[in-house]
């Protein structure tokens, strides 16, 4: 195969439109990455914009995943300043690994586990141990090694002696938004989601029941160790407890703490 | 058994399905583009390259609504013969045969396009049928091109990971392949099974390449 050549004015235009691709950006204000859980991502979004508004100097990234995945990038150095996490075990590790700074967590939400099945779902179940009839095939449950959400359901199931049941039933989902993206598509017949899920997904998924949770499902909010914006920092994590922050979260179904 | 052996014998079972898979459908393909005139063909060739560009999310999400249960396809199949691809390995085995079909496509149009037709022609001449000219003259010509781009179907196959992660549900022994095993293992902070569970890939794709280079070593494709 024939390679053309670039002439040398070609290739200097070229490597100059990198070079400005790359360079541009800096005359943005400074950037706060906030770090929260999979199930918090609409409420945020909202917060997110709210506090930019407030604080026209300090630009929101924010990073959405599972409690364990988000942890896991912050103890291998990932450059987070706030971490939001789905329940208090993923945050206790935080701790006892010293990734975030002493006296910042405060808890500022709380939600509730539910079973959803397909909006078009011929029966529902209405306890955990129907879970186990035949007519349910497929269940979505995040992995609980890393994912809050699936960790409630398992904690749920062992407690009620029937994870061996319906063990061979369970898909594992990277998330709890991917498990209740498996529920509205009706490719499990049911999933395990926070309120809050089954909430935006009105048209497409119901709730069968409310599973009782223990511990409750609780989320913390803390400054990471080694931020390099403090003050933004915060005041994120203050506007998140403010009145403003807290009508937010109400407004998408989330519980006081 | 341990995590990681069971992850890499499903890892090399899907592999191998999917490279069987597309050594059929890519020797078929390639040497109807070679050897046939056909409205569109440049148009065909464009589209079965597709799956090499784009991003695997793309793909992971075109089967999850083609074969889903609710897609066109995984409806009627599930209706007519009760199967479901999305959780299941025979799923992972389509999303990495549609992954590593140009591989063996591009090589074997490439390989049939030098296979020199006075060969064939010769061959027709002296009584062999169309069946027995292409199994007899034209693949046993072309097979050096297309095991280079089987081999290399099989090593993108083994690392397939992106569609598999949308549409396997990450099931130990059933669709949590390697390249998977190693994406739940960072996520849950298991750092030594992440370890063991990297080794043991790139121990096996060394293998591989090894093997490949032992097999098809490098000359022109199609000549001898």
């Amino acid at each position: 195969m024939h390679v053309g050549v670039l002439s040398s004015r070609r290739m200097a235009s070229v490597a100059l439109a990198f070079v400005l691709a790359f360079a541009s950006p800096v005359v943005f204000a400074a950037e706060l990455t906030i770090s929260a859980a999979a199930s918090l991502g609409d409420a945020f979004r909202d917060i997110g914009r709210a506090f930019e508004s407030a604080h026209p100097d300090t630009k929101v990234q924010l990073n959405f995943a599972a409690s364990g995945a988000l942890l896991q990038q912050i103890a291998k150095g990932a450059p987070v300043d706030v971490f939001a996490s789905a329940d208090e075990e993923t945050m206790d590790r935080a701790e006892q690994q010293k990734l975030i700074r002493h006296g910042s967590r405060v808890d500022f939400a709380a939600n509730a586990l539910v079973v959803v099945v397909p909006r078009d779902a011929a029966s529902s179940p209405k306890t955990l141990a129907d879970l186990a009839a035949t007519s349910i095939r497929r269940i979505a449950i995040g992995l609980p090694a890393s994912v809050p959400a699936g960790r409630y359901a398992r904690f749920a199931l062992d407690k009620a002696k029937l994870w061996p049941a319906i063990e061979a039933k369970v898909i594992g989902a990277q998330s709890v938004r991917q498990g209740l993206d498996y529920v509205a598509r009706g490719e499990v017949d049911a999933g395990f989601v926070y309120a809050t899920d089954a909430a935006l997904e009105v048209d497409k998924v119901r709730v069968a029941f409310v599973v009782p949770t223990d511990p409750p499902v609780r989320y913390p909010i803390a400054i990471v160790e080694g931020s390099g914006n403090l003050a933004a920092a915060r005041g994120f994590v203050a506007f998140v407890a403010s009145l403003a922050g807290q009508d937010t979260m109400a407004r998408y179904g989330f519980g006081k703490p | 058994m341990e995590p990681a052996w069971i992850a890499l014998g499903l890892s090399l079972k899907v592999a191998l399905w999917a490279t069987a898979i597309d050594l059929v459908a890519g020797v078929a393909v390639g040497f109807a583009l070679a050897r046939y005139r056909f409205p569109g063909r440049e148009m065909v060739d464009s589209i079965l390259l597709l799956p090499m560009v784009l991003p695997p999310t793309v793909l992971g999400y075109y089967l999850l609504v083609v074969v889903g249960r609710r897609g066109w396809l995984g409806g009627w199949l599930e209706r007519t013969f009760g199967i479901q691809l999305i959780f299941t390995w025979q799923g992972a085995v389509l999303a990495a045969a549609i992954v590593a079909f140009p591989f063996v496509c591009k090589s074997a149009r490439a390989a049939f396009e030098n296979v020199d037709v006075q060969f064939e022609q010769a061959a027709r001449v002296l009584g062999l049928g169309a069946a027995a000219v292409f199994f007899r003259v034209t693949l046993p010509l072309a097979w050096r091109g297309i095991l280079a781009g089987t081999l290399l179907a099989f090593a993108r196959a083994l690392g397939e990971f992106g569609a598999t992660l949308m549409i396997a549900g990450s099931i130990p022994g059933k669709t949590q392949t390697l390249s998977i095993a190693v994406y739940d293992a960072v996520q849950a902070g298991q750092d030594e099974l992440a370890n063991g569970l990297v080794l043991l890939t790139s121990a096996t794709c060394i293998a591989v390449l090894l093997l490949a280079g032992r097999l098809a070593p490098s000359r022109v494709p199609g000549r001898w």
